[in-house]
């Protein structure tokens, strides 16, 4: 039966945030700022940790710390020692003999390791009793090097035996012909930086435990089913003890996924001391204790023609793990699914091994070993274009694969859903006026203008919401009230991307409810039991296809309603957007709304919307860089991108995720890094060392558009969320490298710091490789 | 020691330890959590207030240093229910995500316009050179900045 | 985070200050904008058990001038000497090496008196003060003495000033007129300088070249002796010891520190803010 459809569909509008009239008056309300009545007289959790990157921890001496205003308790690993220690995830892939504490037992194993925890009265008397624990280090040889963890002469975990966590495929399967038969053939290795996701948000915790035995946690999180499976586990009970409430998340970016060790223990605090307790990390404890980012070194070979045709490309990756492994240690996997992207090359190969380190542990940081995979892809195209003498664009035309719109699969497994990668290609040069630029460029080079001109292009594809095992999935109820508004519950854990505005735009789409009235609620594991959480761009793809999904079975549901009140047959309604009701074909005045339809009984659907797979967002961006040639100094003139993501749902929130994905990628070409001393000290745990991209470093950028749908909801959505990293990475560092590739610079490694910059061109000159 | 000094036009007295930070005075004690606290060493600006209109990190100002002078925050700004046009512009362009820079961002942003009412772009980014925010990339603040600019200037100062 | 305690008076007037100075000795530290010490303080690199605030110390503040000179109260905010019409005519250096100093929200706080006495050798109103051949008023119990800023900068955050002096105000000489330069190197914005240059009549100085502010004083004997600004230049980092850390190695602090003084004695200025 057709429905009459709005005049005009919101889906694909700018609609204006229903969030942002709370959050710019009185505030987001996140962890350190909820109230309740359970964190009534709530105690102050304060973490000692390890000054050291390796060490046997020798006595901890409480007593100073017992005895300063305002301490209620001073627990050591000693303390922990009955709750289980926490298992490694995917034991079959990553080394399981490489267990982490609560708080550090026997050993620390980098710098900000918790050994103990000070509880005090007051929010100020935290830190002046934290210097009072005296605790005895035994200091032990630092492994910071990533071939020191290889070697394995120092050996972080005496159970393991091994610096080793996994290995993805090795040196073994490689075939020493693979390049037989390309006449031009470059190799190097390159370094893709570890980096801090620094949301502004620190990691908080806030604990209660009732009467009942239950435990209700404010957490911010990206998934709060996830986080209270995790927090049940390390705290030795069961899911159903536990209650997660995810309060407003000061951002996350894949840092904040289920729970820390911290977490817990500022839950066994509450229960020892029978009070609620509160924890808030400090910025330094954040870019030392939150997990890092990205700490790959690839070596990259890639061989084909000399006029352009790449016939042969490996990839060998050793993922810095950290001290502890966490998921960063799976992400070589991800880099090779990726390994060869929007490109058809003949042989490829990737390996990887991942090794733990004396430094923070390393997790998921936007794009999650896609940026590495496509960074890596693009350095091996700019090396292999300049080696043949040209142009970098072309090299990647020559050889990206066809349009599809029916899935494709490369040689590492990943199913592509559709894709049209040049015509990404040809609409970003086209925005971005390729030809204009490289004018402009030989004009600076045959003036020998101080500030030369440099243009990076990259095209990538990546994969957004595979599932984790099973096919992917999520789940929502839709429900609509008798006055008229509605309530949509999601299992996804928006943390900025615009959630409450965009699922209510799905809905009010099918239900002809207006936007403002909806409610939508998420990350409360009572109200919410099952969820996938927000992370890897699944969200719109599967949450929001979930909501419209549910929407179109509420309709079914009430069209029966509809039916047996209009002594109608449920063949002869159409719903009735505009008005929101149904009305008997041909007869108007026959109608009932949608929302009289739950006066007698409750009107709602809960439904599961599974996805055939994973979805492939492409696109292509080109970066503009002037490098002053006195100093070596980078600035970052324009970033031009196509982003393809499928059918846009909102325009402006499709574009504040890419603007974002950009600013960090970016950053992470010119600017961030977490740096360590040969002894793992960290050098960069503050903002004003971490130097996290301001305003004033970046220019506006330019978005131009592309959509191709996919088939894999009806939404034909892909995810967003990560693809402006994946792209502005390399795009940058082949800029800047290209703004003084005219003097025989070749590459430059993130991030291309002014001093780097300025030795490369010394090198160059020097007549050596660029270094 | 005994502080005096107004918030958001209403007149607060001060009990608290010397060292007390303004920015844990305004969030504990006057429940104002709207500016939040981003990192240690006075770089990220989520904590800035106005103090006698001009914008400063509250983290970095000991309430006894704030007597008898006027606090501004964000909750401040308008009227219950009204928006700023700083406020407003910030909403229209989509100049926040995950909002917890936002408070912040939009204090700087309106001492900003009260000392340069015609900014260009160059201008507003130097100008929230102190205000990190990590979610949006800033373009659409620095469009918000713009847009609230081009509003009557008069409607714009705090 | 939270600043080790301390007991906390306000100085009504300047010999009050320089009377709670002398009974507190180095348990004390004054407080006039806290964006140099309260910053430390949180960080509990630095823990004084006594603040004596001279923010409301009115006689401290205010820019005045004689016919050779203007004089700066010590704590004139850092905002106020950017956008003084008086301090932009006659010694524009100094207003926008102000103008340059962290973010605008440091601006509104921070003052001249609290950065000189910090003494940070990155810093941008040290280097201006050293290039304008500045003389700071230091007052103590006895009365009051003027050290030329040459002599006021002693070593790493350490300064001529006496446990009991009260660094008061600071005078330049007034040069209407007479080109300058000003130039200051940061991978980001709210960045000290990884260096800097600042150059006026024949005078050069540099930040961040060691653990003071340094006048490049064979680039200066240069340019007295005919050179040209790029000749001299060339001599930029004799006599320096510049640092060695995350953002740049010595080699490359004293090929900027070149650069820079070629720059600023060309009389080029580094992002403007107070335009």
């Amino acid at each position: 039966m057709e429905e009459a459809r709005h005049l005009m569909s919101i889906l694909g509008t700018r609609v204006l945030r229903t969030e942002d009239p709370r959050f710019l008056t009185t505030g987001g309300v996140y962890t350190e700022d909820v109230t309740d009545e359970l964190l009534t007289g709530a105690c102050h959790v304060f973490f000692v940790r390890s000054p050291v990157a390796h060490a046997q921890i020798g006595r901890i001496d409480t007593s100073a710390a017992l005895g300063a205003p305002g301490v209620l308790a001073v627990y050591t690993g000693a303390d922990l020692a009955g709750l289980p220690a926490i298992d490694v995830m995917m034991p079959g892939l990553l080394n399981e003999r490489m267990r982490r504490r609560l708080l550090a037992t026997g050993k620390v194993r980098f710098v900000g390791d918790p050994v103990a925890v000070v509880v005090t009265e007051h929010l100020y008397q935290g830190e002046d009793a934290v210097e009072l624990v005296d605790v005895d280090y035994d200091p032990l040889p630092a492994v910071v090097d990533l071939d020191d963890a290889l070697h394995g002469e120092v050996i972080l975990f005496d159970e393991a035996g091994t610096n080793v966590v996994a290995e993805f495929g090795n040196e073994a399967s490689l075939k020493p012909d693979l390049f037989d038969g390309c006449e031009a053939v470059v190799t190097a290795t390159i370094i893709n930086q570890r980096v801090a996701p620094a949301p502004m948000e620190a990691r908080a915790a806030a604990a209660a435990w009732g009467e009942d035995g239950r435990l209700t946690a404010w957490i911010p999180n990206q998934g709060a089913q996830g986080t209270r499976e995790d927090l049940a586990k390390l705290l030795g009970v069961e899911e159903a003890q536990v209650r997660v409430i995810t309060p407003d998340v000061g951002g996350a970016f894949g840092a904040k996924f289920g729970a820390d060790p911290e977490h817990a223990v500022v839950a066994w605090v509450a229960r020892q001391l029978g009070r609620p307790a509160r924890w808030t990390e400090s910025r330094f404890e954040n870019l030392i204790a939150m997990t890092h980012g990205r700490g790959q070194r690839h070596t990259i070979t890639i061989g084909g023609s000399r006029d352009g045709d790449v016939q042969a490309y490996r990839l060998q990756i050793v993922q810095d793990g950290g001290a502890y492994p966490k998921i960063g240690a799976v992400l070589p996997f991800l880099t090779i699914l990726m390994a060869v992207g929007p490109y058809q090359i003949p042989k490829a190969e990737a390996i990887g091994v991942s090794v733990v380190t004396n430094t923070t542990p390393v997790g998921a940081y936007r794009g999650a070993g896609r940026p590495e995979a496509t960074a890596a892809l693009e350095r091996a195209f700019d090396l292999f274009a300049a080696e043949i003498g040209m142009d970098p664009a072309e090299v990647r035309r020559r050889n990206l694969l066809p349009p599809f719109t029916e899935p494709h699969q490369t040689a590492f497994g990943a199913l592509y859903d559709s894709g049209d990668y040049a015509a990404a290609l040809d609409k970003a040069l086209d925005s971005a006026g390729y030809a204009e630029l490289r004018a402009e460029q030989a004009r600076r080079r045959a003036s020998g203008d101080p500030h030369q001109l440099g243009i990076g292009v990259s095209c990538y594809v990546e994969i957004t919401g595979g599932g984790d095992g099973g096919p992917p999935k999520e789940n929502a109820t839709v429900e609509v009230h008798p006055d008229g508004t509605a309530t949509i519950l999601t299992g996804t854990s928006p943390h900025g991307q615009g959630h409450s505005t965009a699922w209510a735009m799905i809905a009010s789409e099918e239900l002809g409810i207006p936007v403002e009235n909806f409610t939508v609620r998420w990350g409360d594991t009572d109200l919410i039991p099952e969820g996938g959480g927000t992370g890897g761009s699944r969200s719109l793809q599967q949450g929001g296809a979930a909501v419209q999904q549910a929407s179109r079975e509420l309709i079914d549901v009430a069209r029966e309603r509809a039916a047996a009140a209009l002594e109608a047959s449920a063949d002869d309604l159409r719903f009735n957007t505009d008005r929101a009701a149904f009305e008997v074909a041909g007869d108007p005045e026959a109608s009932v709304r949608l929302a009289d339809l739950a006066k007698e009984e409750r009107l709602f659907v809960h439904t599961i919307f599974t996805a055939p797979g994973a979805t492939f967002p492409f696109g292509t961006h080109v970066a503009v860089a002037e490098v002053d040639t006195q100093t070596g100094k980078a600035t970052l003139r324009r970033v031009i991108t196509v982003d393809d993501a499928g059918i846009v749902l909102n325009p402006l929130l499709a574009e504040g995720q890419r603007h974002g994905g950009i600013a960090q990628g970016a950053a992470q070409a010119f600017l961030e890094e977490v740096v360590y001393d040969a002894d793992g000290n960290p050098l960069t745990a503050s903002f004003a060392d971490y130097p996290i991209v301001s305003a004033t470093e970046l220019p506006s950028f330019e978005l131009a558009s592309m959509e191709t749908p996919t088939s894999y909801n009806p939404l034909g959505v892909k995810g967003i969320g990560e693809a402006g990293t994946i792209g502005a990475t390399p795009a940058v560092q082949s800029a800047i490298v290209d703004a003084v590739g005219h003097l025989g610079v070749r590459h430059i490694d993130m991030p291309a710091t002014p001093m780097r910059i300025w030795r490369a061109m010394q090198a160059a000159n020097d007549g050596l490789e660029g270094a | 020691m005994r502080v005096e000094f107004t918030v958001n036009g209403e007149p607060r007295s001060a009990d608290v330890e010397p060292r007390t930070l303004l920015v844990h005075f305004l969030r504990e004690q006057c429940g104002l959590r709207a500016a939040n606290i981003g990192c240690d060493t006075t770089s990220c600006g989520a904590c800035t207030v106005l103090l006698d209109g001009e914008s400063v990190k509250s983290c970095t100002v000991l309430v006894a240093q704030a007597a008898g002078q006027e606090v501004t925050t964000a909750e401040g700004l308008a009227p219950p229910g009204e928006l700023h046009p700083v406020q407003r512009a910030f909403r229209a362009e989509h100049g926040l995500q995950c909002g917890f820079c936002t408070p912040g961002m939009v204090m700087a942003s309106v001492s900003l316009l009260a000392e340069n009412p015609h900014p260009t772009e160059q201008q507003v980014r130097e100008g929230l050179e102190g205000n990190l925010c990590r979610c949006t990339g800033y373009h659409n603040i620095v469009r918000a900045v713009l847009t609230a600019a081009a509003s009557d200037p008069a409607e714009v100062t705090a | 985070m939270i600043p080790a305690s301390f007991d906390y008076v306000a100085a009504d007037s300047t010999s009050d200050a320089i009377g709670l100075l002398a009974e507190h000795g180095d348990d004390a530290k004054v407080l006039a904008g806290g964006h140099s010490l309260l910053p430390m303080m949180k960080l509990r690199l630095a823990q004084p058990s006594v603040l004596i605030d001279i923010g409301r110390v009115f006689e401290l503040a205010g820019i005045t001038a004689t016919a050779d000179e203007l004089i700066i109260g010590a704590t004139t905010r850092h905002a106020a000497l950017a956008s003084s019409e008086l301090v932009r005519a006659d010694a524009p250096l100094l207003a926008h090496a102000a103008s340059l100093v962290g973010d605008p929200q440091i601006r509104h706080r921070g003052t001249i008196g609290g950065s000189l006495a910090h003494a940070d050798p990155a810093a941008d109103l040290p280097m201006a003060v050293v290039a304008l051949g500045g003389t700071l008023t230091l007052s103590g119990p006895s009365g009051s003495r003027q050290v030329p800023a040459d002599e006021f900068f002693l070593g790493y955050f350490e300064t001529a000033l006496a446990e009991d002096e009260l660094l008061t105000s600071v005078r330049v000489p007034r040069r209407p007129g007479v080109p300058w330069g000003y130039q200051k190197f940061v991978r980001r914005a709210n960045d000290w300088a990884i260096v800097g240059a600042a150059a006026i009549a024949g005078r050069v100085a540099l930040a961040n070249m060691g653990p003071m502010p340094l006048r490049a004083r064979a680039a200066e004997d240069a340019l007295a002796g005919g050179a040209s600004a790029a000749e001299a230049a060339r001599l930029a980092a004799e006599g320096t010891s510049a640092p060695e850390d995350i953002h740049a190695d010595r080699a490359y602090r004293e090929h900027l520190a070149r650069v820079l003084t070629e720059r600023a004695l060309k009389h080029r200025s580094s992002a403007a803010h107070a335009d």
